[in-house]
């Protein structure tokens, strides 16, 4: 079971904890970066060597109707190195792949649905969707967000590394599969192994999940409102403390979701660790905690 | 790999021919090796269709005289109708293996279809008040132009798109499959069923015949047995998830009935629209797009989720 402190936290143990790892000690800067572009912060240390320098003020549009996918995010891309910081996507009509592989800052708006892998590999970007997604949303996600309206696939936020992933509907089996770092938010239920094989970050649950929660996970912490089919192989309940809640307030207040019970309802699910084989940090992470 | 999709419209007759061919075509990228559809039309309860074929498209390839040998079966089959006292009202050859006949017949269907299927090269594809059931090689739009399905009308359909892994590109592999000898019900499948020789065995100490190696005939079979038995198709596909092993998804349609059932791991995706008077459901939203390009509300079936749609 995961051990927290009762006490206030310490900025250290308060960092740790925001990347759903309970027990190493972390120093310095990690491979994960925490883009919020609502925190004020002047600089977010966010400065691929090749992103460009764009402008959210200035705003344009991509009419997608007759465009195929890898058409879009070409468009995208040469969009942003014209300085475009704000781009609406019309008429994306549930096609594959598209909003994909964006390394930098933008505002992007989807007014419609996305198909399957939509805005995978992305680090940097706002992105809100007006529709739904389909499979493999956000997957391999470094940081940025992505807000869905409506409802979302299976494989939501694969192997997702940092940022935050949310939706406000219900998405499907296998949610945040081998997830590394970063936030899933998820407004209803989810379906079955959410969360199978976790590493990391958290996943917010606001409605009931499936069987097999958090089967295999290694680590993270999932946070549930409603109530779970099953929990997984090595998935145990957990005490919320005050850190947790003021998280959850945190996050879910900025994003407009909520469970009907508020955030008391709440409980918490982390790896019992009978099956914990996983102490490697990532190679950086490891530089810097030795 | 392979797309499946359906189409329901409650309370009335629409173009759902070609309807199916836009929504079969717009997921060729998950299975260019054949279509498949089977559509229901307006019944006639004292009239049959029977969808029928007499060789395999492979089959010009290698065979100098399959042209005469499908003259020779074809009058086989004539006289087998004639011997059976069914009345032959019509009858088309859409392609040179292919064939649409019309039937009046008040006798025994299964033992008619057992007939015919003696024929070599025979294989009776559909048979029933409504169902027509057409599936060959290539894309959906090659099939559709084929068999002239632009112009059908009809209230509810399905069909798939077929990316072979388990079985060879032929027809008889190609999906939908006929649920014989039970008129009017087809099936559609994606996924792969572990536990097949098993269960295919079962079924035939059951006495049902097996035309071809895919797994997905099973379900087929299988959803004819229980309703043999007396069960509803819903009860059916509910037990269809604990009796089958493997990953799946499948629709099946009956004369007034659509439903579909996913596996308890949810592997295979499905993708739901469902409106006062139209329900929609693919592999991919973008199938369901072809039909309705506003923007709609879908959803995914959960694991182990089993939904039926009346017309």
């Amino acid at each position: 079971m995961a051990t927290l402190t009762q006490s206030a936290p310490t900025d250290q143990e308060r960092r740790a904890h925001e990347m759903g790892m309970h027990q190493e000690q972390l120093t310095g800067r990690t491979q994960q970066v925490f883009f919020d572009i609502d925190l004020n912060e002047p600089h977010h240390g966010f400065s691929l060597p090749d992103s460009f320098d764009v402008d959210f003020n200035k705003r344009g549009e991509i009419d997608a109707s007759n465009m195929e996918a890898t058409q879009v995010n070409s468009r995208i891309r040469e969009m942003m190195s014209e300085g475009y910081g704000s781009i609406v996507l019309k008429n994306p009509a549930a096609k594959h792949s598209m909003a994909v592989g964006i390394l930098n800052r933008l505002n992007l708006i989807v007014e419609g649905s996305l198909g399957y892998f939509g805005c995978g590999l992305i680090d940097g970007p706002n992105i809100r969707i007006n529709g739904r997604v389909g499979w493999s949303c956000g997957e391999n996600m470094m940081s940025g967000t992505i807000l869905i309206e409506k409802n979302a696939g299976s494989q939501f936020g694969a192997a997702i590394r940092g940022g935050d992933l949310v939706c406000k509907g219900d998405v499907g089996s296998r949610t945040g599969i081998d997830m590394k770092g970063g936030n899933i938010i998820v407004g209803g239920d989810t379906g079955s192994f959410t969360g199978f094989m976790m590493q990391r970050g958290r996943m917010v649950i606001c409605g009931n999940a499936g069987k097999n929660l958090g089967d295999s996970m290694y680590d993270g912490t999932i946070y549930l409102g409603g109530e779970p089919k099953s929990l997984g192989v090595d998935a145990v309940w957990a005490d919320m403390t005050d850190l947790d809640r003021e998280w959850l307030g945190k996050k879910l207040t900025k994003y407009d979701v909520m469970p009907k019970g508020g955030i008391d309802s709440f409980r918490k699910i982390v790896a019992g660790k009978q099956l914990w084989n996983y102490d490697n940090l990532e190679p950086t992470e490891k530089k810097l905690v030795l | 790999m392979c797309g499946i999709a359906g189409v329901i419209h409650r309370g009335k007759a629409v173009g759902v021919g070609q309807e199916m061919t836009a929504m079969l075509q717009s997921l060729k990228h998950r299975g260019p090796d054949s279509t498949g559809f089977a559509v229901y039309g307006v019944s006639k309860p004292d009239e049959y269709v029977m969808r029928l074929k007499l060789a395999e498209a492979e089959d010009f390839d290698t065979d100098y005289n399959i042209l005469d040998k499908i003259r020779d079966r074809q009058a086989l089959v004539d006289n087998r109708l004639a011997e059976l006292g069914a009345k032959t009202i019509e009858v088309e050859q859409p392609t040179p293996y292919a064939f649409r006949y019309r039937l009046q017949f008040s006798g025994d269907t299964k033992q008619l279809a057992t007939d015919l299927e003696h024929i070599d090269g025979g294989e009776v594809l559909s048979f029933g008040h409504s169902l027509e059931l057409i599936k060959d090689l290539g894309d959906a739009t090659v099939v559709s132009e084929q068999y002239g399905l632009d112009d059908f009308k009809g209230t509810h359909g399905i069909g798939h798109t077929r990316m072979a892994t388990e079985s060879d590109v032929d027809i008889r592999s190609a999906h939908p499959y006929w649920a014989y000898p039970y008129n009017d019900i087809s099936v559609v499948h994606n996924g792969q069923i572990t536990n097949y020789w098993i269960m295919r065995r079962e079924m035939e100490r059951l006495g049902h015949r097996f035309m071809s190696d895919c797994d997905s005939e099973l379900l087929a079979v299988y959803t004819a047995n229980n309703l043999e038995q007396g069960a509803t198709l819903e009860d059916s596909l509910k037990s269809s998830i604990k009796e089958i092993d493997g990953v799946f998804t499948y629709i099946v349609a009956t004369n007034k009935e659509l439903g579909m059932a996913k596996d308890t791991m949810a592997a295979k995706p499905m993708v739901l629209y469902e409106s006062d008077d139209l329900v929609a459901l693919a592999s991919e939203e973008v199938a369901i797009r072809a039909i309705v390009p506003r923007e709609i509300d879908t959803s995914d079936p959960y694991d182990e989720e089993v939904r039926v749609w009346q017309r």
